[in-house]
C-alpha cells in the first residue's frame, strides 16, 4: 500500500511508521480486549480539527473511542485488539491531513508534572473547603456566639481545620524542612511556622474554652498560598509540555544495514560503533561516522552555523545532526551514544552549567531578610510583654499573633501571580518561559548575543539575484530543481511558485552529489549546480552569497544568487534592544563574508565569525566574568554550550533539540521581535513584582504594631490578610494590560503553534 | 438553638459533597483539556432522528 502523504508549508512529510518491537512502548491496555494508544498531532490545534478527527476515526471498524485534547494537541484512541492495527490509525490520520506520531508520556516527564499539579490542586480544594466552612463558623462567633455555642463552633472549626492543615500544608512543610536541613531559610519557613503555631495555639485556646481562635486564619492562609503555588506550577508545566512536544516530534531512528545486506529499523540509542547505516536524502544523521559509499551534500548549519552545504564523498567524516541533502549514503558508525561530537558538546554544556553561580529567586532573596526579621519581632514582643509584667499566657498570645500576621501570605502571592500573568501573555504571543527564574533573569540582562544562521536569519535561502531573469529560464530551472532536496533547489522552486509560474517538465533528471543536477528538455541538456558543473569560471571575491549556476544547452549560463533571509523585524529588534540600553553582539560559525553582511544589514557593531562551540562558550564566559549579564540567543547544536553558559538564554522553536533543551526560553514566532518583547514584558513583570513586595511589606508595617500591642483579634487578622492578598493580585493583573504584542510578531497565528514550526525541523 | 444540631451537619455534608465532586471531576480528567472543552459545547454532532 502506498502511504498517503501530508503537506505542511509546502514541504512533504512521510508519515511515521511503527516498527516491529518498538510499537509496544506506546500501547497500553484499556480493559478486556481493548488497547489505548496516544498520538501527538501538531495540526490538531483548531476546533474544527477536533470534530474532523473524532468523527472520521470514530467511524473506523474496531475503534471504540477517539478523544482529541486540544490543549496538548494529542489524540487518545481506544481500539479493539486484533480488529485494527495502530499503523492503520496513523495512515488514516495522514490521509485526512494530520501528521501523527505516537506519544509516550513517560519519555517526556510530563506525567510527573501532571502528578504534582494534581496534588497541588487537591490540596487547594481541601484548603478551600476548610476555609469556607471554618469562615462560616467564625462569622457566627464574631457576630456574638457565646459560652457553649462558641465552644461548639470552635471545636467544629478545629475538627475541620486540623486535618485540612495537615493535608494541605504538606508542600510547605516539606520545603521548609528541606531548606532548614541545608541550613538555609526560604519563604516556606515563616509560612509553616505561622500556620502551625496558629493551629496549635487555637487548639489550646479551644480546650481552655477561651474567646479567640485563629483556625480561619490558618486555613485561609494555606488556601491563598496554595493558589500562588499552583499558579507557579501551571506556568512551568505549560511551557514544559509545549517543549516536550517539539522534542518528541524529532526522529530518533536509523536504517541499519546488516552484513548480509538486509535492512532493518533501529532506534538511534541502539547504534554502536562499527555498524553500517543507510541514510536517505533528506534524513538527519543519527550518529557520527565515515562515509562508505555514495556522495552527497551535508547541511551542517545546526552544527556549525555554516549556511553553505558541504560535499562529502567516501572517506569523509560526518557528524550526528547533519542533514543529508542530495544523495543516499551508507555510513560506518564510528561513534554513537556517548562518543559523538554531540556528547562532547553535552560535556561542555554541563561544565558550563556548573560554572554558573546558582540563581536565587527574588522571593527567596527577600526571605533571607524577612524570616529573621519577623522572628526577632515575635521574640521582642514576647520579652516586652513579660517585662511589662504580663503573664506568660498573654505574652505568648501576642507573640503568636505577630507570627500569624506576618505570615507572608501576600508575599507568597506577590511574585507567582505577576509571573503567571506575564508568562500567559508571552505564551499567547509565542514565547514560552520555562520557569519564573528565567523571567526574572531576562529582566536583568544587559548584553544580548545572537547566533546568525537560524536565529537572526530564517536558515532558509531565498533567490535575490538576478532580479531580471526570464520566466522561461526560471521555470526550466525549477523543473530541474524540483527533483532535489538541496536548500538552493528548494529556494528556486519556492520562488517560481510565489511568482505563480508552472515549473517546466524536465526528463532524465539525475542528481550528481557535490556537483548539481542534469536533465533534458526538448532535446537540450540543462544543468543546475556549482559553477564548475556548468562550465563557468569561479569569481574571485566572496560576496557572502550562495550561488547556483544554470546552463541550457550551449547558451550563456545564468548565475543565481541566494541570501539567507533575515527574520522579519530583525533590524527593528536589534535597534530596539540598543535603545533599551542593551549591548548587541553577533557570534556565528559561518564564513566572515556572510556574517559581515548580516552585521551590516542589522547595524551590529561587534560580530565574530567562524566561531567554534568552544570559542562561543569562551566568548560568553569572558563577558560573564567581566560582570555582564548575557542573554544568549541561538538555535544550533554548536550554540548549546554557550546557551548553557549565558546568564539566561533563548532559542527559536526551529532549533536543534539540544538547543531547545538548553535554552530557558523558546520562541515560536517567525519574527525576531519575540526577543525584545520578552525583555520588555519581563522588565515590567519585575517592576510590578517589586511593587507587590512594597505593598505586602507596607501592610506588615501597618499591622505588626497592632499585633505587638495585642490588638489583633481573629476578625482583624482575617480582614487584614484577605485585603492584602486581593490588592496584590489586582496589582499583578496590570501586567496583562498595556499595549499588546505587535501583530507581526504573532504573524498569522499558525506560526505560533508549537507543532507547525517544529515539524519543519523534524523532517 | 436546637436548629444548629441539624443545620450544621447539613451544611458540612453539602460542603463535603462539593469537595468530593471536585476531586472526582479532577480524577476523571475533566480539567485536562480546558481549551477543547470550551469548543466541544459548540460542536454540532447531534444525529438526526431516523
Amino acid at each position: 500500500m502506498t502511504l498517503p502523504c501530508c503537506t505542511i508549508d509546502g514541504d512533504y512529510f512521510q508519515p511515521f511508521t511503527l516498527e516491529g518491537g518498538d510499537a509496544e512502548r506506546w500501547i497500553s491496555p484499556a480493559g478486556p480486549g481493548l488497547k489505548r494508544i496516544e498520538f501527538i498531532v501538531p495540526q490538531a490545534n483548531r476546533p474544527d480539527a477536533m470534530g474532523h478527527i473524532e468523527t472520521d476515526l470514530g467511524a473506523l471498524e474496531g475503534v471504540t473511542s477517539v478523544r482529541v485534547n486540544l490543549t496538548g494537541r494529542r489524540v487518545t484512541i481506544i481500539y479493539i485488539e486484533g480488529q485494527i492495527e495502530p499503523q492503520a490509525l496513523i495512515d488514516r490520520l495522514g490521509a485526512i491531513g494530520f501528521m501523527a506520531r505516537p506519544f509516550d508520556p513517560r519519555e517526556t516527564g510530563l506525567t510527573k508534572d501532571d502528578r504534582t499539579g494534581g496534588k497541588l490542586l487537591r490540596a487547594l480544594a481541601v484548603a478551600g473547603f476548610a476555609a469556607g466552612n471554618v469562615m462560616l463558623l467564625s462569622v457566627s462567633v464574631w457576630s456574638g456566639a457565646e459560652d457553649a455555642t462558641r465552644d461548639l463552633f470552635h471545636w467544629l472549626s478545629a475538627m475541620i481545620a486540623l486535618p485540612a492543615v495537615a493535608y494541605a500544608g504538606r508542600p510547605f512543610f516539606y520545603s521548609a524542612v528541606n531548606a532548614l536541613r541545608l541550613g538555609r531559610v526560604n519563604m516556606d519557613v515563616p509560612i509553616s511556622l505561622g500556620v502551625l503555631l496558629a493551629s496549635f495555639m487555637s487548639l489550646f485556646e479551644t480546650i481552655r474554652g477561651a474567646e479567640h481562635a485563629y483556625f480561619d486564619a490558618s486555613v485561609t492562609l494555606l488556601f491563598f498560598l496554595l493558589a500562588g503555588r499552583y499558579l507557579d506550577h501551571l506556568m512551568r508545566a505549560r511551557a514544559r509540555s509545549a517543549i516536550a512536544q517539539l522534542i518528541s516530534l524529532s526522529s530518533d531512528g536509523a536504517t541499519l544495514v546488516e552484513a548480509d545486506g538486509t535492512r532493518r529499523y533501529a532506534a538511534a540509542r541502539d547504534l554502536k560503533a562499527g555498524m553500517t547505516i543507510a541514510v536517505a536524502a533528506g534524513d538527519r544523521l543519527p550518529a557520527d561516522g565515515r562515509i562508505l559509499d555514495g556522495m552527497s551534500d551535508m547541511d551542517r548549519s545546526l552544527l556549525t552555523g555554516e549556511s553553505a552545504p558541504e560535499t562529502v564523498r567516501p572517506g569523509s567524516l560526518v557528524h550526528a545532526g547533519e542533514l543529508n541533502l542530495t544523495g543516499p549514503v551508507t555510513v560506518e558508525v564510528t561513534a554513537a551514544g556517548n562518543d559523538t561530537f554531540l556528547s562532547e558538546l553535552v560535556r561542555l554544556m554541563s561544565s558550563a552549567e556548573q560554572g554558573q553561580s546558582k540563581y536565587i529567586r527574588i522571593a527567596d532573596r527577600l526571605a533571607r531578610f524577612y524570616s529573621p526579621a519577623v522572628h526577632t519581632l515575635a521574640a521582642t514582643t514576647l520579652t516586652g510583654w513579660l517585662l511589662l509584667g504580663n503573664g506568660w499566657h498573654d505574652a505568648l498570645m501576642a507573640a503568636v499573633a505577630v507570627l500569624i500576621i506576618t505570615c507572608p501570605c501576600a508575599l507568597g502571592l506577590a511574585v507567582p501571580a505577576v509571573q503567571v500573568v506575564a508568562s500567559g501573555r508571552l505564551f499567547r504571543s509565542g514565547v514560552m518561559i520555562k520557569d519564573g527564574a528565567a523571567l526574572e533573569k531576562l529582566a536583568g540582562v544587559d548584553t544580548v548575543i545572537f547566533d546568525k544562521t537560524g536565529t537572526l536569519t530564517k536558515g532558509e535561502p531565498q533567490l535575490v539575484s538576478p532580479v531580471m531573469v526570464s520566466t522561461d529560464t526560471l521555470a526550466l530551472a525549477a523543473g530541474l530543481a524540483q527533483a532535489s532536496k538541496h536548500p538552493l533547489s528548494r529556494a528556486i522552486v519556492r520562488e517560481v511558485m510565489s511568482r505563480g509560474l508552472q515549473p517546466v517538465t524536465v526528463s532524465d533528471i539525475a542528481e550528481h552529489p557535490g556537483l548539481g543536477l542534469s536533465g533534458t528538455c526538448n532535446g537540450e541538456v540543462v544543468k543546475l549546480g556549482s559553477r564548475a558543473w556548468c562550465g563557468v569560471e569561479e569569481s574571485g571575491e566572496d560576496q557572502g552569497l550562495l550561488e547556483f549556476a544554470f546552463r541550457r544547452g550551449a547558451r550563456a549560463p545564468v548565475i543565481f544568487q541566494f541570501e539567507d533571509q533575515l527574520r522579519p523585524d530583525a533590524a527593528e529588534t536589534v535597534a530596539k534592544l540598543v535603545t533599551m540600553g542593551l549591548e548587541v553582539h553577533l557570534l556565528s560559525g559561518d564564513r566572515a563574508a556572510a556574517v559581515n553582511r548580516v552585521a551590516n544589514a542589522l547595524d551590529i557593531k561587534r560580530a565574530v565569525s567562524r566561531a567554534s562551540p568552544q570559542v562561543k562558550l569562551a566568548y560568553v564566559d569572558a563577558l560573564s566574568k567581566a560582570g555582564r549579564k548575557v542573554l544568549m540567543v541561538g538555535d544550533g547544536i554548536n550554540d548549546a554550550p554557550a546557551l548553557a553558559a549565558g546568564y539566561t538564554s533563548m532559542a527559536p522553536a526551529t532549533a536543534s533539540d539540544i538547543g531547545r533543551t538548553a535554552a530557558e526560553t523558546v520562541f515560536m514566532t517567525e519574527s525576531a521581535s519575540a526577543v525584545s518583547e520578552a525583555i520588555v514584558v519581563s522588565r515590567r513583570t519585575q517592576r510590578i513584582a517589586k511593587e507587590n513586595f512594597v505593598l505586602a511589606v507596607g501592610y506588615n508595617v501597618f499591622a505588626v504594631p497592632l499585633a505587638m500591642a495585642g490588638l489583633v483579634s481573629p476578625l482583624v487578622a482575617a480582614i487584614a490578610m484577605s485585603t492584602s492578598s486581593i490588592i496584590v493580585i489586582a496589582n499583578a493583573l496590570r501586567v496583562g494590560l498595556g499595549k499588546t504584542a505587535p501583530r507581526s510578531s504573532a504573524k498569522s497565528g499558525h506560526d505560533s503553534q508549537p507543532g507547525r514550526t517544529g515539524l519543519r525541523n523534524a523532517a | 438553638m436546637t436548629g444548629l444540631l441539624y443545620l450544621i451537619p447539613v451544611a458540612l455534608f453539602m460542603g463535603v459533597v462539593g469537595l468530593g465532586a471536585f476531586i472526582w471531576s479532577l480524577k476523571s480528567g475533566q480539567y485536562d483539556d480546558l481549551e477543547g472543552a470550551s469548543w466541544r459545547i459548540l460542536q454540532d454532532d447531534d444525529k438526526p432522528k431516523p
